[in-house]
């Protein structure tokens, strides 16, 4: 965060408000991990640790995993697939939102069948993937990507669509070529938009990439899950469960953050 | 009936064009016969294992989970919804948990369920609720945030109680994301109960899907990824067109 250097008088007051939120964000943060341990912890007595094995138990299986070197080959080969899945859906979602943004007619078309692609259950549809790219990490990959990709297809078809026409405009002044629209007009406007976008694909990839290691594969944390599925190994399915999980959440609040603070420019420099 | 439309036209252009693109592909040998079959017969197969009723029970057994599935998730996600429309501060420290909840491959818990409610669908039916839920709720909440204060303030003015408030003014207003919400739990739904069939499970839609693919059998596998791809395809533009006209109302209704 900036200093507010110069302006200090009337600035005491909003560094206040600010301070104030920042306490209360910290008192959320906390309220909800311990009223999720506490829930957790109920259920758990409730249903019986044969069911849902206690937090402090899974987090000592967690620590566990984390200090056994035969961990982190799964971790790298998720890690890997994941990676090049996320840049391929970014990329290629972005390229593809804002060629069906700008063609108006194709966006038309194309928009209730990707809508259509995205509700369908895929996990059914992976012994084609897997037909196609043979097993390996090439298929967990196209799996990731067909995941994520959508969310940002359309996020970012939207946003160029109801790009300010003044832009639009400048475009034509300038007399820029497709490329140079794209990428010096286009994409920062959208930005914001795509950023969104991305946090819904940042999921939905990782969860196409963990489904992938779940059927057909020998390797990567969704291969783990299933090995711990059929050994009925619950400790190490909530260890693993609760790892992905702050990973994502993680990953969605620094993208939330990200968001806002693009928003923020945005509408100051408009 | 007014004329179809020129990107609807298209769009259909488009489906079969694949289609007959995939057709020759297949038969002229471009892609390799082992790994795909022509359309064509994917189309007789489905036709076939729809006459020969050899999988009604399992596609009995996936739609009734489903069913199941989407009514309670529906009825306690909006209950859940307005909940945390009331409740401002409980909203704002579940919301991470909200955001990153469709990261988890939820199928996971599929085993402690299975510890809960037994060797049943029950399991099944709970994967289902669980994943769709959230998308329920947070609709709910979107829709009950978008109802113009306006309105809550005619109501406040007829001297309405909260049961009439709620009924007459807050439903209505926020229909059409309430409705977005019941759109994807049936989506949701769908995807949890037949992924989980396919990963873990003995019976259903998904299942016969894996184990055609675990025995080579590709017509039969083409067959029921065709007949699944038509059905959701169905429901979907069923759902897709009723949004997009509760979402005109809207607009009309609203000025600018």
């Amino acid at each position: 965060m900036k200093s507010p250097t110069g302006t200090t008088l009337n600035m005491q007051g909003i560094l206040q408000s600010r301070r104030d939120a920042a306490v209360q964000r910290r008192t959320d943060v906390v309220l909800l991990i311990v009223g999720s341990l506490g829930l957790w912890a109920g259920l758990s007595a409730w249903l019986g640790v044969h069911a849902l094995p206690y937090p402090w138990t899974t987090f000592a299986r967690l620590a566990q995993l984390v200090a056994d070197p035969s961990f982190y080959p799964h971790v790298e080969e998720t890690g890997k697939a994941f990676l090049a899945a996320i840049v391929l859906a970014v990329a290629g979602g972005t390229a593809l939102g804002i060629l069906l943004g700008v063609r108006r007619l194709a966006g038309d078309v194309m928009e209730p069948v990707l809508i259509a692609v995205y509700s369908v259950p895929k996990i059914s549809l992976y012994p084609i993937i897997l037909l196609i790219f043979g097993l390996g990490i090439s298929a967990k990959i196209a799996f990731g990507v067909i995941h994520g990709i959508i969310p940002i297809v359309l996020f970012t078809m939207t946003a160029v669509r109801n790009i300010r026409p003044v832009f639009l405009r400048c475009i034509q002044v300038h007399r820029l070529g497709p490329w140079r629209a794209a990428w010096q007009v286009l994409i920062p406007a959208a930005i914001p938009e795509v950023v969104a976008g991305l946090r819904i694909g940042f999921a939905l990839t990782l969860l196409g990439t963990l489904l992938g290691e779940m059927f057909a594969s020998q390797r990567g944390l969704g291969h783990m899950l299933m090995m711990a599925i059929e050994r009925h190994d619950v400790s190490l399915i909530m260890a693993l469960a609760v790892l992905l999980f702050a990973f994502a959440t993680l990953a969605s609040l620094l993208l939330l953050k990200w968001d806002r603070h693009l928003r923020k420019g945005w509408h100051r420099g408009a | 009936m007014a004329r179809p439309s020129k990107p609807l036209l298209l769009r259909v252009g488009l489906i079969v064009g694949s289609v007959l693109l995939l057709e020759v592909a297949s038969r002229a040998g471009w892609i390799d016969p082992v790994s795909f079959i022509p359309p064509s017969e994917m189309f007789v197969a489905a036709v076939q294992i729809l006459s020969d009723g050899v999988y009604n029970v399992d596609i009995m057994l996936t739609l009734s989970s489903a069913l199941t599935s989407v009514l309670m998730a529906v009825v306690f996600g909006f209950l859940g919804g307005l909940m945390l429309a009331k409740l401002p501060r409980l909203r704002r420290v579940v919301d991470p948990l909200l955001m990153s909840w469709y990261a988890v491959p939820i199928f996971v818990f599929y085993p402690m369920l299975i510890v809960i409610f037994g060797l049943n669908r029950w399991p099944l039916i709970a994967l289902g609720f669980l994943f769709s839920i959230v998308a329920m709720a947070v609709n709910t909440l979107n829709g009950v945030e978008r109802i113009p204060l306006v309105q809550l303030r005619t109501a406040r003015m007829l001297r309405m109680g909260p049961v009439r408030t709620t009924l007459r003014v807050r439903l209505p207003a926020s229909l059409p994301f309430v409705f977005t919400g019941v759109k994807l739990t049936i989506v949701y739904s769908f995807i949890a109960i037949i992924g989980g069939e396919f990963l873990l499970s003995g019976a259903g839609f998904g299942y016969q899907i894996a184990f055609a693919y675990n025995n080579f059998d590709n017509p039969t596998m083409y067959g029921l990824m065709l007949l699944l791809l038509v059905f959701v395809g169905t429901v979907n533009m069923i759902l897709h067109s009723v949004e997009h006209r509760l979402y005109q109302r809207r607009v009309m209704k609203e000025p600018a």
